[in-house]
């Protein structure tokens, strides 16, 4: 009898041995298990790639389910908050759920693939959940993350580097549209999704055709300034682009232990995910009680002065001179393009309304010796990077 | 005459716990010790050649760092090591491993179910957070909540916020944990049955319940609410043993002091117009005390060692009626060499974490039916570990010492005394449930010490070998422990404390109804307080 034995090293994505050639740091972290780099070579041109040419990253281990059977859409409808009705075959949404106390259990994105089929990619894995969720309705749920092979191409010139790889069409790709195409015999998916805030593409294929996907990418993008980058890169991007990050700027429900610590849609600032049009969804009675009577938390995207990041800092009000702590920074960092200081966090309301203004506390470290500062931070509204490119279709040649 | 400002019966952890505050905040305290070494059911032993076994209990969770930093137990020549993972070995080929790394953990159980695995973390986050709620009031004294006393009402008032801190949902939910099965508990997450048995075991060692027995979520909580260094839930050995917990602890007693004497059995706790006067050795021999504090177990305390006439009738009898049922048998075994487990894949990290050879829950509860029947499970539940493939001190090199806790064996067969056959019975029934699993297990054994409770009982002194000293079922938690009015370590006789284990909150080499005992007696000496606070939230 051959004895099994679940694998005890990190697992490694379709796409590791080409990650592993362009690899001169050996800085990986651990992402569901699987290996996925910090940066290849320096973060900082990573971060430059996505924002001024075509950045690859491997987003394998994401974790994505596919939804099928005769009730599938009703199963999304009542999973989360936002109405799916609306979601046509061929497009994404992004989408929040909950559980019955209206807490966020997890967001992420839901693709109609076709006709009565999704894909529903998380930050996090709740199959436990999602099948109980299922109740009374007749779907079926599978797991799919290492059976799809995935990598977001992302940046200005990202769609000039497909359009060279040969795919025919996606210039009428719109955002969170999502088209096939074929890869040398096989089907290779594309959605104009990201977690960048940029112009730029999901590509999704089976995984024995990942490594050939990565040569003809790199080959196509050659003269577009085509480069992989690692995590730490994408993290100064989505701040940019104002997304959350799940344990950092908000706890999925099913995972805390201290009361208080979940948030609802209202309070990381997804309020306008849930329709109360809808008759039912998970929650529904909680988040109906939390609009009338008011919400806990609020999310502040802050523009900080000064230029040191404001990472874990308290976040306060001044009143007649007197600093008051009302919440925290949950995710910071320099913005290299928009030349601004910026952070998320999270702060009791009343507190943080768009054009507020708060202060943060900041300790940095100069040479051993720590300063600590008091900066002012205004509230703003609208994401920091939000260029006219990401939406425009066809997109132009950058 | 000397007359000792305190005797404390019994070096037991929690004896010489109360003992070591006692003597830090400056009292004349004498620890007396019916056996010739220390520890109680914390002890290592020299029973065979160059081997040390840690003799009753074998590994280390519970043992609150508060205590083991106010006593500055490291050093007096403690270490706690953790260890990770286990194994359940399957009867029909195969094995469920727990593996200390989240992520291999989640892979190992999606081998099973992709949802027990996802499961897996809701489990955790919910059983965490009963444990932050109960490890809370771990370092206090329970409230009365008979009583109006300024000192009461502010425990009341605590136990209430925390409890009414966790949300509505959650208050349902605790309410729900204390009283159910940890079968019914194990269900709400997860499916799969061999994941089910390996979890469950947590939720009867040690207990004369069942995994379907209303209460047993709770023991589960019991076993999971202790910590290594922070990572809580994780248990660790001792270096060189158990012992080395009850030495260390000694050690501090001493530099405080204190005076510590074996071979010293108490024979009577001796009373005169209703207050303590100090002890009678079983030499005859009389010691003087203004205070003498229990560390054996309340039914020890009240009905052998006291005269009835001294106790008042209705306490008496709720001592009579203290549930004390001894459930569980251990084998202490020196080997040869590593036995071999080859369900396992060579060079496995498993192989050095706990095992187990139950994987159902009808298993499980069968193992029970024997028990109920008055005789040892046929097919029992094991919890086995080898702590010299860490620890070095124990054994000579190459060669190990294996520790099988057993779960159930009664203190009577059938209602009367073990005959010694029937001992070598129960001992051949665990040894060959693991060579089921280990060919070469049988032919590595040099040495055996197989105990039931009735040896545990008369070394230890724990009546019917109970590991707990009493059930941790609700009626006799907190304020219930030991028994309702007098929860806060005072006996019903002025100058009369119960430092055991007895007391809240119950069993397990925790050392907190030890330190408790010493903070009451402070108080009521007015005596300032040696006895450290909970570190609190973390
Ligand atoms: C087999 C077994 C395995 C266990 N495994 C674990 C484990 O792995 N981890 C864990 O945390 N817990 C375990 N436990 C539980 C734990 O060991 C006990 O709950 C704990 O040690 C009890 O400590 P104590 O100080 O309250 O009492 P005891 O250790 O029972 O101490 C009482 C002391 O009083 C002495 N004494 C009794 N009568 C007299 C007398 N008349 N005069 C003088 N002295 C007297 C005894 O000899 C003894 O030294 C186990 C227990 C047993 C029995």
């Amino acid at each position: 009898m051959t004895i099994q034995e679940v694998q005890l090293d990190r697992k490694k994505s379709p796409f590791y041995s080409r990650q592993a050639k362009l690899d001169r740091l050996n800085q990986w972290h651990e992402w569901k298990g699987y290996s996925s780099a910090d940066a290849f070579y320096n973060a900082e041109l990573e971060y430059f790639a996505i924002r001024n040419s075509t950045a690859v990253f491997d987003l394998t281990p994401m974790t994505k389910y596919r939804i099928t059977g005769p009730d599938s859409l009703d199963y999304i409808d009542r999973l989360v908050t936002r109405d799916m009705r609306k979601i046509k075959p061929g497009r994404v949404a992004y989408a929040v759920w909950c559980d019955d106390q209206g807490q966020v259990i997890d967001d992420g994105t839901i693709f109609h693939l076709m006709e009565g089929e999704y894909r529903l990619c998380s930050q996090e894995r709740h199959m436990e959940w999602l099948t109980a969720a299922a109740i009374g309705l007749d779907v079926n749920i599978k797991e799919e993350t290492a059976d799809i092979a995935a990598l977001a191409v992302q940046g200005p010139t990202s769609y000039s580097v497909l359009k060279n790889l040969g795919l025919d069409g996606v210039e009428n790709l719109k955002l969170f549209g999502l088209m096939d195409f074929d890869f040398e015999g096989t089907n290779l998916m594309v959605s104009r999704t990201g977690y960048t805030g940029d112009l730029g593409y999901e590509l999704w294929i089976d995984p024995s055709k990942a490594e050939a996907l990565w040569d003809a990418l790199f080959e196509a993008g050659t003269n577009y300034g085509i480069m992989a980058i690692g995590t730490t890169a994408l993290e100064q991007s989505r701040i940019e682009a104002g997304y959350l990050a799940a344990y950092e700027d908000f706890l999925p429900a099913l995972a805390t232990v201290r009361t208080g610590r979940s948030r609802s849609p209202f309070e990381i600032g997804l309020g306008w995910l849930v329709d109360f049009k809808k008759p039912n969804f998970n929650g529904r009675r909680a988040l109906a009680r939390e609009k009338r009577s008011g919400s806990t938390w609020r999310l502040v995207k802050l523009d900080i002065e000064g230029n040191k990041p404001a990472s874990h800092s308290y976040i306060y009000t001044k009143k007649y001179g007197r600093f008051r702590q009302v919440g925290f920074v949950t995710s910071a960092a320099w913005s290299p393009i928009c030349k601004h200081n910026i952070a998320i966090g999270t702060v009791r309301t009343p507190n943080g309304k768009v054009g507020d203004t708060l202060w943060v506390e900041i300790y940095y470290q100069r040479e051993m010796h720590w300063t600590r500062l008091m900066a002012k931070a205004e509230v703003v509204g609208k994401p920091f990077w939000d260029p006219e490119r990401r939406r425009v279709t066809p997109p132009g040649v950058y | 005459m000397k007359t000792y400002d305190a005797i404390v019966v019994g070096a037991g952890h929690n004896g010489l716990t109360n003992a070591a505050f006692l003597a830090k905040a400056g009292l004349d305290v004498l620890c007396v010790e019916k056996n010739e070494y220390i520890g109680g059911a914390t002890v290592s032993r020299n029973l065979y050649k160059d081997w040390i076994y840690s003799n009753a209990s074998y590994v280390c969770s519970l043992l609150r760092p508060e205590i083991f930093r106010a006593l500055e137990l490291s050093r007096h020549g403690l270490q706690i090591t953790p260890y990770g993972g286990g194994t359940v070995f399957m009867q029909k080929g195969g094995y469920l491993g727990s593996y200390p790394d989240h992520d291999v953990h989640h892979r190992e159980y999606s081998r099973f179910s992709k949802n027990d695995a996802d499961a897996y973390e809701r489990f955790s986050a919910d059983t965490m957070r009963q444990c932050r709620f109960v490890r809370d009031f771990l370092l206090r004294t329970p409230a009365d909540p008979t009583s109006f006393k300024p000192k009461d009402l502010k425990r009341l008032a605590h136990l209430g916020s925390k409890f009414f801190e966790m949300g509505e949902d959650r208050m349902y939910d605790t309410i729900r944990f204390w009283t159910m099965s940890v079968a019914e508990y194990l269900d709400e997450y997860f499916e799969t049955d061999v994941i089910k048995a390996a979890l469950s075991g947590s939720g009867i060692i040690g207990t004369a319940l069942g995994i379907h027995s209303p209460g047993t979520a709770y023991v589960l909580l019991h076993h999971y609410m202790g910590e290594v260094d922070g990572n809580m839930g994780a248990w660790g050995f001792a270096r060189g043993g158990m012992g080395a917990v009850a030495e260390a602890i000694a050690g501090a007693f001493q530099a405080y002091g204190g005076e510590l004497r074996r071979d010293a059995g108490v024979e009577q706790i001796l009373v005169k117009r209703g207050k303590v006067k100090g002890v009678a050795l079983t030499n005859g021999e009389e010691i003087d005390a203004r205070i003498v504090v229990s560390g054996m177990d309340v039914k020890r305390t009240f009905l052998k060692c006291m005269d009835k006439k001294d106790l008042p009738a209705d306490f008496y009898h709720r001592v009579e009626n203290f549930k004390i049922r001894g459930s569980s048998g251990k084998l202490n075994i020196a080997l040869d060499g590593m036995p071999s487990f080859p369900a396992l894949p060579k060079g496995s990290p498993l192989l050095d974490g706990d095992m187990h050879f139950i994987d159902s829950m009808e298993r499980m509860e069968r193992a029970y039916d024997d028990w109920k029947e008055g005789t040892w499970s046929k097919d029992p539940y094991v919890d086995m570990v080898i702590p010299t493939v860490s620890d070095p001190t124990m054994a000579p090199p190459g060669k190990h010492f294996m520790s099988c806790f057993v779960q159930y064996c009664p203190a009577k067969i059938n209602g009367r005394e073990w005959k010694p056959e029937e001992r070598e019975a129960f001992g051949q029934t665990v040894i060959d449930q693991i060579a089921e699993y280990s060919p070469d297990f049988k032919d590595l054994i040099l040495h055996v010490e197989v105990r039931t409770p009735k040896e545990i009982e008369d070394e230890a002194g724990l009546t019917e070998g109970n590991i707990f000293h009493g059930e941790l079922t609700m009626d006799q938690l907190m304020f219930n422990r030991p028994v309702p009015g007098y929860a806060q370590y005072r006996a019903p006789v002025a100058g009369l404390y119960m430092c055991g284990s007895s007391t809240h909150p119950g069993g397990g080499v925790i050392a907190a109804p030890g330190a408790n005992a010493a903070r009451e007696i402070l108080f009521d000496l007015s005596r300032s307080n040696t006895v450290p606070e909970t570190f609190g939230d973390d």
